[in-house]
Order: C-alpha cells, then sequence, then structure tokens
C-alpha cells in the first residue's frame, strides 16, 4: 500500500498583496531566544534530565 | 491526502520513538538524540523515546528555576522555549495533524465505529488555562523551601507520560512497582478516560487539554505554512466546514488555532479551488487525486 502521489501546482510566484514580516521577527526572536539558551549551557541540563526516569512525570512518587 | 497525512504520523511516531533497544539494555535511550526536541507530545521517559518532550522539559526548567539562579545557573527554560517557537513560527499546528504521535493514537481510536460526538466549543479554551497553569505558574509560583516546584501537568494530567512511559517502565523496571500507588492509578484513570473519549470524539485530547497544541496555535495565524482562502472562488457551499474534523468554519477562520492542518478542507471538499496552502509566501493549490473523493460526512477518514 502506498501513498498517493501529491499534485501540487503554483499558482503565482510570491503572495502578491504583502510581504510578511511577523513569521521572520517571530524567527528572528525565539532564534535568539534559543541562542541564549545554548549559551547558558541549558542544552546539557535538557540532555541530563531527559536521559533520566522522572518518577513523579510518570505517576509513580 | 489522508493516507499521506497517516504515513507520515507513523514516521514520526518511529522517529520520535525509535530506541528499540530497550528490552535488551533494560533502561531509556541515553544517547545523543535527546538533545533535540520532538515537535509533538511524546514523553521523555518513555523507553523508546529519542528526543526530549517539549512541555515535560519546559515544566522541568521552571520548577527548578529558584534553585538554578540561587546557584548562578541561568536555567529559564530558554533553549526549549526557542525550540518550541521556531517550530511554532514555521509549521503552527500543522505538527500536530503530521507528526505528533498521541495525536495519532486518538486517531486510530476514532477510527473505531462507535457514536461520535462533538466537542463543545468552549472546552477548547481549557487548552490554553492547561498551559497558563499548570505548565508556566504553578511550578514557578508553588515551590518547597528548597526552592523546587512541581511538574503538575506532567504529574497531574498528562496521559502521554502514563501511557508511553508509566506503563512500559513498570513492566521493564520490576523495583519500581513497589512505588505504584494511588496517584499511578488516578493517571491510568485519566488515561482511560482520554483513550474512551478518543473512541467518541476526534482528537478530543488536542483540542481541550493539550499545552503543546494551545502554544502551537498561538502561531497558526502568522506562521510560515499556512492556509490561504480565496473569496472570490468561494462559493459558501459549507463543503469545508463539513469535512473539517475539528469543526472550523474555514471560510471564515481559514488560520484558526484550532486547525491542525490535515488539508482535508483543501483536497477532499473545495470544489472551486478557494482554498490553497502558503508555504513561505508561496501560495500552492493541492491538486485532488482521484482517491480524494468529496467527502460529505464530518469525520470521514
Amino acid at each position: 500500500m502506498t501513498a498517493p502521489p501529491i499534485r501540487t501546482q503554483q499558482t503565482n510566484s510570491r503572495s502578491s498583496s504583502r510581504f510578511r514580516r511577523t513569521p521572520l521577527i517571530l524567527l528572528l526572536v525565539f532564534l535568539l531566544v534559543l541562542l541564549a539558551g545554548i549559551a547558558v549551557d541549558e542544552p546539557a541540563r535538557v540532555l541530563e534530565q531527559a536521559r533520566s526516569v522522572c518518577v513523579s512525570c510518570i505517576g509513580i512518587g | 491526502m489522508e493516507r499521506l497525512r497517516f504515513w507520515v504520523q507513523a514516521l514520526w511516531f518511529f522517529f520520535s520513538n525509535g530506541y528499540w533497544a530497550f528490552p535488551a539494555s533494560g533502561t531509556l535511550y541515553q544517547g545523543p538524540l535527546k538533545v533535540l526536541c520532538s515537535p509533538g507530545l511524546n514523553c521523555y521517559s518513555c523507553p523508546a523515546a529519542t528526543t526530549f518532550c517539549p512541555i515535560g522539559s519546559l515544566q522541568q526548567l521552571l520548577l527548578g528555576v529558584h534553585l538554578a539562579l540561587q546557584n548562578g545557573q541561568a536555567y529559564v527554560g530558554s533553549y526549549v522555549l526557542g525550540c518550541m517557537g521556531l517550530l511554532g513560527t514555521i509549521c503552527g499546528r500543522l505538527i500536530c495533524g503530521w507528526a505528533c504521535p498521541f495525536g495519532l493514537i486518538q486517531e486510530m481510536l476514532y477510527r473505531i465505529p462507535s457514536p461520535k460526538v462533538a466537542v463543545h466549543g468552549k472546552l477548547i479554551w481549557g487548552k490554553y488555562l492547561v498551559l497558563l497553569v499548570l505548565v508556566v505558574l504553578l511550578p514557578l509560583m508553588v515551590v518547597s523551601d528548597f526552592g523546587v516546584g512541581l511538574p503538575w501537568f506532567c504529574k497531574f494530567l498528562c496521559p502521554v507520560g502514563t501511557l508511553e512511559a508509566g506503563i512500559p517502565m513498570l513492566l521493564l523496571m520490576p523495583d519500581l512497582r513497589s512505588a505504584v500507588g494511588v496517584l499511578y492509578l488516578y493517571k491510568l484513570c485519566v488515561l482511560a478516560l482520554v483513550l474512551i473519549w478518543s473512541v467518541a470524539a476526534f482528537r478530543p485530547f488536542c483540542r481541550t487539554l493539550c499545552p503543546l497544541g494551545a502554544f502551537y496555535g498561538l502561531f497558526n495565524r502568522v506562521s510560515l505554512i499556512r492556509l490561504k482562502f480565496n473569496a472570490d472562488n468561494c462559493t459558501k457551499c459549507g463543503a469545508c466546514h463539513r469535512v473539517c474534523p475539528v469543526d472550523i468554519r474555514v471560510d471564515q477562520l481559514p488560520n484558526s488555532g484550532e486547525c491542525i492542518r490535515c488539508l482535508r478542507c483543501c483536497t477532499g471538499a473545495c470544489q472551486s479551488n478557494a482554498l490553497s496552502v502558503e508555504i513561505a509566501g508561496y501560495v500552492w493549490q493541492i491538486m485532488r487525486h482521484p482517491s480524494d473523493r468529496p467527502c460529505a460526512k464530518r469525520g470521514c477518514l
């Protein structure tokens, strides 16, 4: 059983109405937030948490 | 399109839970991939989980903010929030419809033939309350004398942790069984209620209680991938509303925070090309495949 191919058609090269700045600003903001987290070594803390079993999260303890 | 979506969901399910050596190792995955953010709700205490759950990790960081700051560590959840924000800005709730393992489980349950019920419109606000109160405010504000809070959502509400981690970990680690108490039984009841509700209603947890869905929903109007509605082509036939599994008036709110981007309105309903998908400013009209017949009944799969 294979998925049917999806055919797409590009109707116009650019959304003619307006260039949307909001998602670009949001991308930039969240990228900075992400980099701030990396700068304080938060990924190491996240990794440490994710490698252990959170007993209270799974309903034990 | 529905078949393609199912296979994408299944792929993400196995990407997010790809560590199948856990019965031999006797523990959960410990590798470096766990520094990556799972786009959907997927408990990182699941023995097969290969990535971290954004809601679980955010809560763990927020509940320890006071202690971390006292120790001079600025662990305030910015890495996790940054990952979630980037995913939300790019995809919005497309992630819910295409990449969430628990969403797939609920959709599979909904296929069981049974009387179907609608989700009451006011209940959709519950997920925003859960996000604000259980995920952010309570872990931050209710702290012990040591400056540590509780993971309120994970501990008292999340059925994913019980299903993907609680039950498997008890089977995997017999030592944990002695710690089972009232909380575990309560969480089993929550899980059972959600699963039974999922048989009767389409994705009830995602629509009423999921804080990750609430967060991504905030981005639906501005995300790079979103629906585009062309009022000039619309014949007001209402077909898009009839096929929408989450009961949205697509012709009025095509980018509602409830839309999980299943695209049934584009491929299985609209005959007049009034709906298309906009990706980073480019508009794509999805052509219907012969197998995507117009579907008159809400929730048909």
